[in-house]
């Protein structure tokens, strides 16, 4: 394909899918080692609400006031389900489970009840994206990336996708000695000084950033899919978390890559006439990495005991 | 309008999804119980997303027959072998593989979830019929359902319950202690499948009114609510039974009383009610009566600590400590013990000395096990015993104040 | 109900509360009127211990007294109901330093995906800090570490592929790594092979003979008199503490275990 086709049509949404792959399989590396891993699911599920509550507060359909209702969302389930756990004495799935259903079910409610016929916010939207929309329409070829008329009109998605890799990257690199002490071993870490309660919620608030930012240009499902997929992949690749990690980046960006080449151009191969669900396909790949990795990993085996209870 | 609607008086189809939910919040309350007890509950979110590919698929494969590809005993078929095939995927990863059972729901119920969506855009683009009513079941909608639709959900749910009710003595003895289960000759793997098999029913009987995202709430809000109210097991399952059933009911009744009231998330909203009131109220394991309790306890424990410190003439460091021996009047402002507070600290300290001697006695095993620091020891031991042990220890001095 | 008055002064009450502050200051872990519970029932009674610096501390009881609750507690990973801990005369957040702590081994997960070295490498957080760099020095020592517990060679293997015995070494390397004042091990001979108990104690005696002060959880009474120098008996309350000849007695023991042990088994320990 030339840069012609390939700059304007495809190039900014790979990017975005890219970015938000790597930006949900980095923290998901270290919720997936603390039995967290289903944390993603949860923060996915309650950026509806989070979207709605917004929307009704401002009453436009706005990128920042929509990501602050999100991350205040998903923030609001975290300390829920933490608060149930602790007070009810219930076991985490359980709590999770609780808090993002009735957040899901509060935000579907409002939805129906409130009169969005002339916005575009509907719950499909909000689970499968529409990475394929992103476009660049004013870029000409590859050139127009050296030109500063034709990047003002870059789908403002990208830049935001990219402040957020870079926030958890940034997050991942400064405390990675601690998070890494954290989750192996949290009584020691403690006994260390580290404030491990305090780490665990900034693990989790920068997953929720993550999928806040990752949402709004590509939907929930695979936000879910790159924080559990990618990392559960390379975990059969590896013994070594510094491993693990590259692994997982490398599965994020091929499935991103894979994925929307595959929903694109697969269906004009098979004769189809329209594209499918680049958001879909991206998960789905994820998904057949795992199963591949899963069956012939070198590590795909348990080493050691696992912990007692 | 909502009083018909709760009295069953919104027309035939109402009627039969209203009982057909209440019948299915029965049995999803039941089969809930289960998995939560084995703290399993989120298995039922893989299930759930785990329906979708199915039910586009065989969507497609009615409408290429030539039939109409939205017969609902067609979709939900497909659905319930997607679900089965997503449940084999899950026990397959964590059972050959180093990944722990959240991270196999979460892959199984994203990718299959995923996969379901391309499914939906293919069916979307290849325009085949009208793929009008596929949405549904992310969410479930019963308005302007048909009348045979109705009627499946009614007896799909009518069916569930019968099952589950007849399966519960077995399903109740894995999910409290599988080991003993075990021994006792239970075939604890196909009753742990067969528990999976209920919860596939009540996510397939469930899709078209409560939608796939939302079922779980069904399976695991009312589990987790009767926990609150009560320790015996047989009235856990009860008492989920019936929350469950009382939220689909009202739910469902609500939600035809009035236009732009979706059933699945009402449902949900008036199960998280029930939850609510229960986390915070329930006599036992409610937030306000723990609360009261573990307060009363710290108390008890300074106080109880306070006056051993003062028998013995020890320093007392800490302030609560202090604060509450003074509202106490047991001792002065200055630090110094009232009368009062020395011949507290002095039977404090005497009941310490009886403790050691029943805890060193081996004959006293039971009594001894008894001890945490607070019991008193008169409710332990008989008004003879007592002067027994006193006897040992030399009986009590008179002591010059 | 008639109240009783009975003599308030027992004999240690003699002790004045500056002599009792000053004991405070120069213990290693000074624990005064200590309690924790989980729920509603006390897993530790308002216990007092004062270690004494430069020896070998058991802390012994029936299983479900308390012992590792009282460690963790002292550590401050489980918050009590009341007490106050002191280690080295000061506040435990301003001591972190000084101490080094060996769990479990059953408290962490094997299966995670790192290396023996990198293991020991924790054990150099704080001298670390969040960004430093690990440089040769700090390898070198840690290698160091291993050696001294006899796992030089297995530096490169991944945690999963030790045995429990060699896992339990990693554990207290990482903590020699730490270079602490005072050594609290949980349970570190529970569940190991000859070897390495051989290696552990070797390796816990060099730690005394260069000063400083090792706590452990020890649920072997055979080896109590062989291996420590003090013993501090816990059952929810302490029953007995001082150098093992003086606290480790029948009288004791039967206090601590009352009817859980043999008078047989209790008669022979004593002996020993």
């Amino acid at each position: 394909m030339s840069g012609e086709e390939f700059v304007p049509l495809s190039l900014t949404p790979m990017l975005i899918g890219i970015f938000a792959a790597i930006a949900c399989a980095l923290p998901g590396n270290f919720l997936l080692l603390r039995r967290q891993a289903l944390i993603g699911d949860a923060i996915s599920h309650v950026v509806l609400p989070g979207i709605v509550v917004a929307f009704l507060l401002t009453g436009v359909i706005a990128a920042w006031p929509m990501m602050l209702g999100a991350a205040g969302a998903a923030i609001v389930a975290v300390v829920m389900i933490e608060a149930i756990r602790r007070l009810g004495r219930i076991e985490p799935g359980a709590a999770m489970g609780v808090v993002f259903t009735t957040m899901f079910a509060g935000g579907v409610l409002l939805l129906e009840q409130t009169d969005t016929s002339t916005v575009h916010l509907d719950v499909e939207h909000a689970l499968y994206g529409n990475l394929e929309s992103l476009i660049w329409l004013d870029a000409t070829g590859w050139a127009s990336l050296l030109d500063p008329q034709a990047l003002r009109y870059l789908p403002s998605e990208l830049p935001r996708m990219a402040l957020t890799l870079l926030g958890v990257c940034l997050f991942t690199a400064v405390f990675w000695r601690a998070l890494k002490i954290s989750t192996f071993d949290e009584g020691f870490a403690r006994t260390m000084g580290i404030r491990t309660n305090l780490l665990g919620l900034g693990l989790v608030i920068t997953a929720a950033v993550a999928a806040v930012a990752a949402f709004d240009a590509v939907g929930s499902i695979i936000v879910i899919a790159m924080f559990i997929c990618p990392p559960a992949a390379a975990r059969m690749m590896t013994n070594r978390l510094e491993a693990q990690i590259a692994w997982s980046v490398l599965y994020a960006v091929l499935s991103a890559v894979l994925g929307y080449v595959l929903a694109g151009f697969g269906p004009l191969w098979l004769g189809g006439a329209d594209a499918v669900s680049a958001a879909g396909m991206i998960a789905t790949v994820s998904g057949v990495i795992l199963a591949i990795t899963a069956r012939f990993g070198p590590c795909r085996g348990r080493s050691g005991a696992p912990a007692a209870a | 309008m909502l009083l018909d609607a709760l009295l069953l008086q919104l027309g035939y189809n109402a009627t039969l999804v209203a009982i057909g939910a209440a019948l299915l919040g029965t049995a999803a309350g039941i089969t809930g119980t289960f998995l939560f007890l084995r703290k399993r509950a989120l298995v039922s979110d893989a299930v759930s997303h785990a329906t979708l590919p199915g039910v586009c698929i065989a969507f497609l494969l009615m409408a290429f027959a030539g039939g109409d590809g939205r017969n609902l005993a067609g979709l939900l078929a497909g659905s319930a072998v997607s679900a089965g095939i997503g449940l084999w995927c899950m026990n397959w990863l964590t059972r050959n593989t180093r990944l722990a059972e959240d991270a196999a729901i979460g892959a199984v119920l994203s990718v299959f979830f995923g996969f379901g969506i391309v499914l939906l855009t293919v069916i979307q683009t290849l325009g085949v019929g009208r793929q009008a009513g596929l949405e549904g079941f992310l969410l479930g909608s019963t308005a302007g359902m048909l009348y045979s639709d109705a009627v499946v959900i009614a007896a799909g749910g009518a069916v569930t319950l019968f099952l589950v009710l007849l399966t519960r003595r077995p399903m109740t003895l894995v999910a409290f202690d599988p080991e003993y289960a075990a021994a006792r000759g239970l075939p604890v793997d196909r009753i742990d499948m067969l528990m999976m098999g209920l919860v596939m029913a009540v996510t397939v009987v469930g899709l078209k009114i409560v939608g796939l995202i939302l079922i779980v709430a069904l399976l695991i809000i009312p589990a987790v609510t009767a926990r609150f109210w009560t320790e015996r097991s047989e009235y856990v399952v009860l008492l989920a039974g019936l929350f469950g059933g009382v939220a689909a009911y009202l739910g469902a009744a609500l939600s035809a009383s009035a236009p732009n009231l979706p059933t699945g998330p009402l449902i949900v909203l008036v199960s998280f009610a029930l939850f609510a009131l229960s986390l915070f109220l329930a006599p036992n394991r409610g937030v306000l009566a723990a609360v009261l309790r573990h307060l009363r306890f710290q108390r008890r424990v300074h106080l109880r600590q306070g006056l051993l410190a003062l028998a013995q003439g020890q320093a007392i460091y800490e302030s609560l400590t202090l604060r509450l021996l003074r509202r106490a009047d047991l001792v002065r402002a200055d630090g110094v013990a009232t009368g009062k507070g020395k011949a507290r600290a002095a039977k404090a300290l005497r009941d310490e000395q009886r403790w050691e001697v029943v805890r060193s006695d081996v004959t006293q095993e039971a009594a001894a096990a008894l001890y945490d620091g607070l019991r008193d020891i008169e409710t332990v031991l008989t008004r003879d015993q007592i002067q027994e042990i006193d006897r040992r220890i030399g009986g009590p001095r008179e002591v010059a104040s | 109900m008639s109240v009783e008055i009975v003599k308030t002064q027992p004999e240690d009450a003699t002790i004045s509360a500056q002599a009792q502050d000053a004991k405070i200051a120069q213990s290693p872990l000074a624990i005064r009127g200590l309690t924790v519970s989980y729920g509603e029932k006390p897993a530790v009674f308002s216990v007092d211990m004062t270690v004494e610096p430069g020896q070998m501390t058991a802390i012994i009881g029936p299983n479900g007294a308390g012992k590792s609750t009282l460690l963790k507690a002292a550590l401050g990973i489980v918050a009590p109901v009341s007490g106050r801990v002191s280690v080295f005369g000061r506040s435990l957040a301003e001591q972190r330093a000084r101490i080094a702590y060996v769990p479990q081994r059953a408290s962490v997960d094997w299966d995670f995906p790192t290396r023996v070295i990198d293991v020991v490498l924790m054990g150099l957080y704080r001298e670390l800090g969040l960004l430093g760099w690990i440089k040769g020095g700090h390898r070198a020592k840690a290698l160091d570490c291993l050696e001294r517990v006899g796992m030089g060679d297995f530096a490169a293997r991944q945690i999963g592929q030790l045995s429990g015995g060699q896992q339990q070494r990693v554990f207290l390397a990482r903590a020699l790594a730490q270079g602490a004042d005072l050594y609290l091990l949980d349970e570190p001979f529970a569940g190991v092979d000859a070897a390495t108990e051989k290696a552990i104690i070797s390796v816990l005696k060099s730690l005394r003979e260069a000063g400083k002060t090792v706590v452990v959880v020890h649920h072997d009474l055979a080896t109590v008199t062989e291996y420590f120098d003090r013993v501090f008996l816990i059952n929810t309350r302490r029953v007995a503490e001082g150098p093992v000849a003086e606290a480790f007695t029948e009288e004791t023991l039967q206090a601590a275990y009352g009817g859980r042990l043999a008078t047989s088994q209790i008669d022979k320990l004593a002996r020993a």
